[in-house]
């Protein structure tokens, strides 16, 4: 045991880390509360749980994020993990209200890997930064042993200035606040599934992967006061709301029949025994915000590509703190949990 | 035609819920014992929008909750033996055995795989003749067939690497083990569809029989369940005992004789250890003389390995609806999500897994309808 | 134990003597396993459990279902329906 881990809630009882450890759920927030920030201990005091973090500087709010891309295939309907790498820290940036200014892209890559591989991912990551308004300002290479690495890892930092009229963070989520999501969910999830090896199956669907910054920008160009912004990614629905309902201290409500879901998301979800609200997007957010202000900055989306099927999904309540409870279709309540781990198929 | 929204329509299940609620004037105990609905009634509420007179107990439906702590214990051993390709069924790899899962296994270098179908881990066993490959056979009567099909395969193509660890269980023994309970509070049974779709009816008729209690045949979309229930109820009401098929459209009552056939030539009837329950008599199936050389726990010699079930745990109790699960006093304690000790509380939808969960609401009761 | 899902069959084929099908589930196909429906052909809607087909679906017993919901609340008194 390290010594000054924190409870209350145990470690499950692995000595090591396990998949589950990085799947979005239960196990990474653990990890992170319960081994990572006390271990950080005093340089850590003002880490926040968000997708990044915003740094005051010289008069100004510098928003700074990073994140590891393992995505596995490489390859998989709609993208690639270059563009999924770029998409995804300029859509962190986006969430603290920040446009991108500049990324960073560090590679671990396996031995063996082809360069024409190689190629095409790093030519997927120049568009996708050209198509957000991010440069790709610095970056690392290193290589390791073959077998390990998946054939490549990358990890990419990025950064970006916050507007000053902006102020978007979990703390100014109120009860009473509407929620909005962008649009349909678990694209992403389920044409990565849809190619990994032994569950293969056959479908049209293509990822969601897509820069969410300027559908952001559109929104806080209303008069719209915008509380919080989530993208959804690993973990699904379930795990951005459940993040925000703990972080925030209140609760969440909203009705399972405003969520759409793709057919061939729902059909593939059925016949592997997956909750579509778990599986993870790429190009999709959920937005907290006053309800009188839904309308505005619901009509600015539904102008934007991004933001066309946008609706509103729910409210924040001060009943059940902490707890997200949906209603289903019909007529019940479920609470809806974050998954635990890694999404798998299941017979039961 | 598509047979799933149809059976989910919100305007017909509230009919079917006018009608049970019309016709029921007494407390009635209903138990399904298939995991698949009991996740059907906990994903769709459809407990909180029942008549209060109608009492769902979520029985044993859970093959991989049953399976005992033992066998995973064995499961894990092998999974960590080098050369080993262990490959599994989604649902088993987060069950935890006395001290770990599949995930910890995988995490320590064991080459752990999750699989769709059986037949996946045979084609892992023609991919990889330097190792030996072994599946993890869970399941009722309704996976049975795959993981026989997977047996047989195996046998046909002259697999010398292909083994598998066999965990089933079988439906009417768990019925009769429970109505023969004297403590049982159970009315009337909600069979398994799916395990019907492959057994047929007739195996429930000398238990309907011999014991006076009603058992309805049912599906898993939500009006299929509701519709289980009220056939329920209204056998309870005219004081009938009958088994009654309302998933006519995935089971005849002869079953699927293929599958029988298959099943007969792989498996053969076994006592059995049920998990949080205890031993329940020709339960269990294990694989016949013919494929004896295919049993994982007899080539990797795991047979041995013995383990305790928790004393503590009484989700024995729980299953059969004797008490609930925050009466027993290990739950919420030494019994959680995260440690479970029993069938109950491994599933995410066991009944203490589920009281659990609704629990963190605290007294405030969840609105429904 | 019950995991099944409807699927549609469009396209069988062998796989050394084992009948196989790909199934429709409603924009996404998979292959899988024939042996236990064997007179499921083309159009065919099945359960599909864990890779298997193990039943074809019997519309009519479907609509029979849907048309015992759609009557409840209408009339008074629903008949007897013992299914053999």
């Amino acid at each position: 045991m390290v010594d000054g881990w924190t409870c209350p809630l145990p470690l499950r009882d692995y000595a090591k880390v396990t998949i589950g450890h990085g799947g979005g759920g239960q196990l990474t927030d653990e990890l992170i509360r319960h081994l990572f920030l006390p271990a950080f201990g005093d340089a850590a005091v003002d880490a926040t749980p968000t997708d990044s973090a915003v740094v005051a500087m010289a008069g100004h709010r510098l928003a700074f994020t990073t994140d590891s891309y393992v995505v596995r295939p490489l390859f998989f309907p709609g993208g690639n993990i270059g563009e999924l790498a770029v998409n995804g820290t300029v859509n962190d940036l986006a969430m603290a209200g920040a446009q991108p200014l500049a990324l960073s892209t560090a590679f671990v890559l396996e031995e063996g890997l082809e360069l024409d591989v190689l190629g095409r991912v790093a030519t997927a990551m120049g568009e996708a930064a050209v198509r957000a308004g991010a440069r790709l300002v610095t970056g690392d290479t290193k290589v390791v042993d073959a077998g390990q690495a998946d054939g490549m890892y990358i990890t990419t930092a990025g950064i970006g200035l916050v507007p000053a009229d902006v102020d978007v963070r979990p703390e100014r989520a109120a009860p009473g606040d509407t929620i909005i999501l962008s649009g349909p969910v678990g694209l992403h999830g389920t044409a990565v599934l849809s190619v990994r090896e032994g569950l293969e199956f056959g479908t049209e669907l293509r990822s969601d992967c897509a820069p969410l910054n300027g559908l952001v920008q559109s929104m806080l160009a209303t008069d719209g006061d915008i509380h919080l912004l989530r993208d959804l990614t690993r973990g699904g629905l379930a795990a951005a709301l459940c993040e925000i309902a703990e972080t925030a201290g209140f609760g969440i409500r909203f009705d399972e029949s405003d969520v759409a879901v793709p057919p061939e998301v729902r059909a593939a979800c059925g016949f592997l025994g997956l909750d579509p609200i778990h599986v993870a997007n790429e190009g999709k957010l959920v937005a907290i915000l006053p309800a009188d202000d839904a309308d505005t900055v619901l009509e600015a989306m539904h102008a934007h590509e991004l933001g066309a099927d946008a609706v509103v999904i729910g409210a924040v309540t001060d009943e059940h703190p902490g707890v997200v409870v949906a209603r289903t279709a019909l007529g019940a309540h479920r609470i809806v949990d974050r998954p635990l781990g890694e999404q798998l198929p299941r017979i039961c | 035609m598509k047979y799933l929204s149809e059976f989910a329509d919100p305007v017909l299940a509230q009919r079917l819920l006018d009608e049970i609620s019309a016709t029921v004037t007494r407390h009635w105990a209903i138990m399904e014992v298939c995991g698949g609905q009991t996740h059907s009634i906990i994903r769709n509420g459809i407990d909180q929008l029942l008549a209060d007179e109608v009492e769902l107990i979520h029985g044993p439906g859970c093959p991989v909750c049953v399976t005992p702590v033992e066998l995973i214990d064995r499961g894990l051993r092998i999974a960590a033996m080098p050369d080993v390709i262990f490959c599994s069924f989604g649902d088993m790899v987060r069950v935890p055995g006395s001290a770990g899962d599949l995930f910890a296994v995988r995490a320590a270098g064991g080459d752990v795989r999750v699989v769709y179908s059986p037949l996946d881990a045979v084609a892992v066993a023609e991919e990889n003749p330097s190792k030996e490959v072994v599946f993890f056979a869970v399941g009722f009567e309704t996976t049975a067939p795959a993981n026989a099909m997977a047996v047989h395969q195996a046998h046909e193509r002259g697999l010398t690497n292909f083994s598998v660890l066999v965990s089933h269980g079988g439906g009417p023994p768990a019925i009769e083990a429970i109505v023969t309970s004297p403590e049982s509070r159970v009315d009337a049974f909600l069979a398994a569809g799916h395990v019907c779709t492959v057994m047929g009816t007739r195996q429930y008729e000398a238990i309907v029989t011999e014991h006076r209690v009603p058992i309805i045949v049912t599906g898993f979309e939500p009006l299929d369940v509701l519709d289980g229930i009220r056939r329920a109820v209204r056998q309870l009401e005219a004081g009938r005992a009958e088994v009654e098929n309302a998933y006519a459209r995935a089971v005849r009552r002869d079953g699927n004789e293929v599958a029988k056939g298959m099943l007969a030539d792989v498996f053969e009837p076994t006592d059995r250890q049920w998990r949080g329950i205890g031993p329940i008599p020709a339960s269990g199936w294990r694989l016949t003389s013919r494929y004896r050389s295919y049993d994982a726990e007899i080539r990797f010699g795991v047979g041995d390995l013995a383990v305790e079930e928790s004393g503590l745990c009484r989700s024995g109790d729980v299953l059969q609806g004797i008490i609930k699960p925050s009466e027993c006093e290990a739950f919420g304690t030494a019994c959680t999500p995260r440690h479970p000790l029993g069938a109950t509380m491994v599933s995410t939808e066991g009944a203490c897994a589920a009281y659990f969960q609704y629990r963190r609401l605290g007294d405030e009761v969840v609105p429904g309808g | 134990m019950c995991l099944g899902v409807p699927g549609r069959i469009v396209d069988t084929h062998d796989d050394r003597g084992t009948p196989m099908a790909t199934v429709d589930f409603g924009g996404v196909t998979k292959t899988v396993c024939l042996a236990y429906t064997p007179d499921a052909g083309i159009g065919d809607y099945t359960i599909i459990h864990a890779g298997f087909a193990i039943a074809i679906l019997d519309e009519q017993a479907a609509l029979e279902s849907l048309e015992l919901f759609e009557q409840l609340g209408i009339v008074s008194a629903t008949t007897d329906e013992i299914a053999p």
